[in-house]
């Protein structure tokens, strides 16, 4: 049993907020989005969140502190992108190994620093996976139904790529999120099995899916039972939701996979649904009290924040997180 | 754990579920039509087959684009990829059938959900069949495995229940697979084919699946039904008693599922006594002369409607609300739902609305 699992077993784990929010509020410019040696690349940066972690590593060094400080046990690496085939659009695929070695690096150093001023309460570094631009079950062109923009042999490559740097770089956990296509879902863990066989280690797995609307599907057009079927292969740490709702609109989902789930469950909402403007404005208050809902009907282990959530939402969950016992792994027949 | 699959939706399987139907309409070795569909590229026309096959109550779609002419990795990839952006046909799950593993291989890799391939087994030695069930593992897919091995084909029980004991111990204990993961098919081999030596190919089947459902913990057991009644090609009424009245028998010694033409099954009560009396003493092997007998007494049944039709044509549109309610639901029979009242007038039937 791993520190974590053992962990996992007494108490319900505290994951961090949104990156991109945080980094968001820092209002950078185009030019702090260049490393040295790329002040003249050709195509425009700003928003490519991974390059931060060459061009501005203090900043994504302290976000990461943050949420350590408002008491996250798990903190997820700055490579929600960081793969040859999500670069590709800002001709930044050649960097993808270095961007997930320098953020699993920013990750490790401030879990490091966090870990010593309280050493009963370990931090850990999940290495996160996203979902890729390019999808291999739906067709980009409304005209050719049978059209893929990516095959899965391209997404197994790319993925390979970005879990062998996490890996090197040293991640607890490798957590493949916001899985909007279950097909890229299934390469990602496809990827991470060779490599575990490869090197003959592991690391524990979380899985997080995003249901997009109240159709109560993926946008590839899963139900949720079938996404937990089409993943049973995958030995997981954890399964759950993250993304696209709020935990009001979340809460049928996670009822599905804590009663169906024979892993640990996870839920990181955004901050409710965007206004008008597009901004998150549930507070840390409203979020408590939705997720600690879910903590006390006993549904879930690890609990956190996506779009729009901060550091107070952090605190504000790990607070009522310290009150309700985790879910009990369910005994299988 | 419950076997389950699926496509958009679920499809599990619990103790006591009905047999599952596996669509055989889009598999190119089951229907001429489907193969000249592929062989020609007509891939819309293709897909409606699809699209018919879930209509009429596939709960998995077995799709076999073994055609000689065609590359069957880009026919099976543009194939599967056009269905999974159909819903309508998407939301069951695939089972990707084909004699080539690369073929397999290459449609798994195109299926969000959880599919079966269809088929491995120990032909090309142990390595070959651990290497290729290792990489359906890691695809997310269960697998049906053919009682098949270096030696050939089992075409004995001995021999069917030897190799199936044998793939289901290397599945779970080298390759990492769920029993409930595992389909066995044990060879649906033709009979009356005049062979003596094929006498016994139905029976031998059904005690092997019996013996599977006893001896192999959680695995489940398949067949390709109509290879069965394949000496009666031609003769639809005969073909469709024999799968009846064979599926009839197979499912309750175990038998969890079969590729089948659903238009081909009828209802075992229906078969008229004498043809079911002739078709038992085939499946069931229970005299020596039941081929020579059959073959004689399907000769009256040559070009004439399915057996199946010719109960449809019985009086039973002449019988009462009630008889004509239980002979509609039990045979799936909706035509005629707008005539028959919705109140069954001066009855002696409780209704329930």
């Amino acid at each position: 049993m791993t520190d974590l699992e053992r962990i996992a077993a007494q108490r319900i784990l505290v994951l961090d907020g949104a990156m991109g929010t945080m980094i968001q509020k820092l209002g950078l410019t185009e030019a702090d989005f260049h490393p040295k040696g790329m002040e003249d690349h050709k195509v425009l940066l700003k928003g490519n969140n991974e390059l931060l972690s060459l061009s501005r590593p203090e900043a994504i060094r302290t976000i990461h502190e943050q949420y350590l400080a408002a008491g996250a046990d798990i903190v997820e690496t700055n490579t929600f992108s960081a793969t040859s085939i999500a670069q590709a659009e800002h001709d930044c695929s050649h960097l993808a190994r270095e961007m997930n070695l320098a953020s699993v690096r920013l990750a490790k150093e401030a879990c490091a620093k966090y870990t010593a001023m309280d050493p009963s309460k370990p931090r850990f570094v999940a290495g996160a996976i996203g979902p890729m631009n390019k999808t291999a079950s739906l067709s980009p062109d409304v005209n050719d139904p049978g059209f893929r923009a990516v095959t899965f042999d391209q997404l197994v490559a790319a993925y390979k790529e970005q879990v062998e740097a996490l890996l090197d770089g040293g991640v607890d956990i490798l957590l493949v999120e916001t899985i909007f296509d279950t097909l890229n879902a299934k390469a990602a863990f496809y990827a991470i099995d060779e490599v575990f066989e490869e090197r003959g280690k592991r690391v524990p797995l979380m899985c997080s899916v995003t249901i997009t609307d109240a159709s109560g599907r993926t946008l590839s057009g899963q139900t949720i039972e079938a996404f937990l079927i089409s993943m049973q292969h995958v030995p997981l740490f954890s399964m759950g939701l993250n993304c696209a709702l709020g935990a009001a609109q979340m809460r049928p989902y996670l009822e599905v996979i804590a009663e169906q789930s024979p892993c640990r469950v996870s839920i990181y909402p955004n901050a409710g649904l965007p206004d008008q403007m597009g901004e998150y404005r549930e507070t840390p208050e409203v979020t408590a009290r939705l997720v600690g809902e879910f903590m006390a009907n006993g549904w879930v282990n690890v609990v956190g924040g996506c779009c729009g959530t901060t550091p107070d939402h952090i605190a504000a969950l790990a607070a009522e997180a310290a009150k309700h016992a985790p879910r009990p792994l369910p005994v299988l027949a | 754990m419950i076997p389950t699959y699926s496509g958009l939706e679920p499809l599990r399987i619990f103790p006591g579920s009905n047999f599952v139907n596996i669509g055989e309409r889009t598999n190119v070795t089951g229907s001429a039509a489907f193969r000249k569909l592929i062989k020609n590229g007509q891939y819309d026309e293709a897909v409606s087959v699809a699209r018919q096959q879930v209509e009429n109550g596939a709960q998995v779609i077995d799709v076999n684009l073994d055609e000689g002419m065609i590359d069957g990795v880009e026919a099976m990839r543009k194939f599967l990829n056009l269905i999974a952006a159909e819903p309508d046909i998407a939301r069951v799950p695939v089972m990707v059938d084909s004699s080539k593993f690369s073929v397999i291989e290459a449609g798994l890799k195109c299926l969000q959900g959880k599919g079966i391939a269809n088929s491995i087994s120990l032909k090309e030695g142990e390595a070959e069949f651990l290497r290729q069930a290792r990489i359906i593992r890691r695809l997310g897919a269960a697998t049906v495995v053919m009682c098949f091995d270096e030696q050939g084909q089992a075409d004995t029980f001995e021999r069917r229940i030897a190799i199936a004991k044998r793939s289901y111990d290397l599945l779970t204990q080298k390759a990492g697979f769920a029993p409930h993961d595992i389909i066995i098919d044990a060879n649906i081999l033709t009979v009356a084919t005049g062979m003596a030596e094929h006498d016994r190919y139905a029976i031998d089947f059904i005690e092997a699946v019996r013996w599977i459902k006893q001896h192999l913990p959680g695995a489940l057991t398949s067949g390709g039904v109509s290879n069965v009644s394949f000496s009666f090609r031609g003769n639809e009424p005969v073909r469709e008693a024999i799968h009846t009245a064979f599926l009839y028998h197979a499912i309750k010694a175990g038998l969890d599922m079969g590729i089948v033409n659903a238009g081909q099954i009828g209802v075992y009560d229906d078969i008229p006594k004498e043809l079911l009396e002739h078709v038992e003493d085939v499946l069931l092997a229970r005299r020596p002369d039941a081929t020579e007998r059959m073959v004689a007494f399907a000769e009256q049944f040559k070009g004439a409607p399915s057996a199946e039709a010719m109960a449809a044509q019985a009086a039973w549109r002449e019988g009462s609300v009630e008889e004509r309610l239980k002979h509609a639901l039990v045979h799936g029979v909706t035509e005629f739902i707008e005539p028959t009242p919705k109140r069954p007038a001066c009855s002696t039937w409780t209704p329930c609305w």
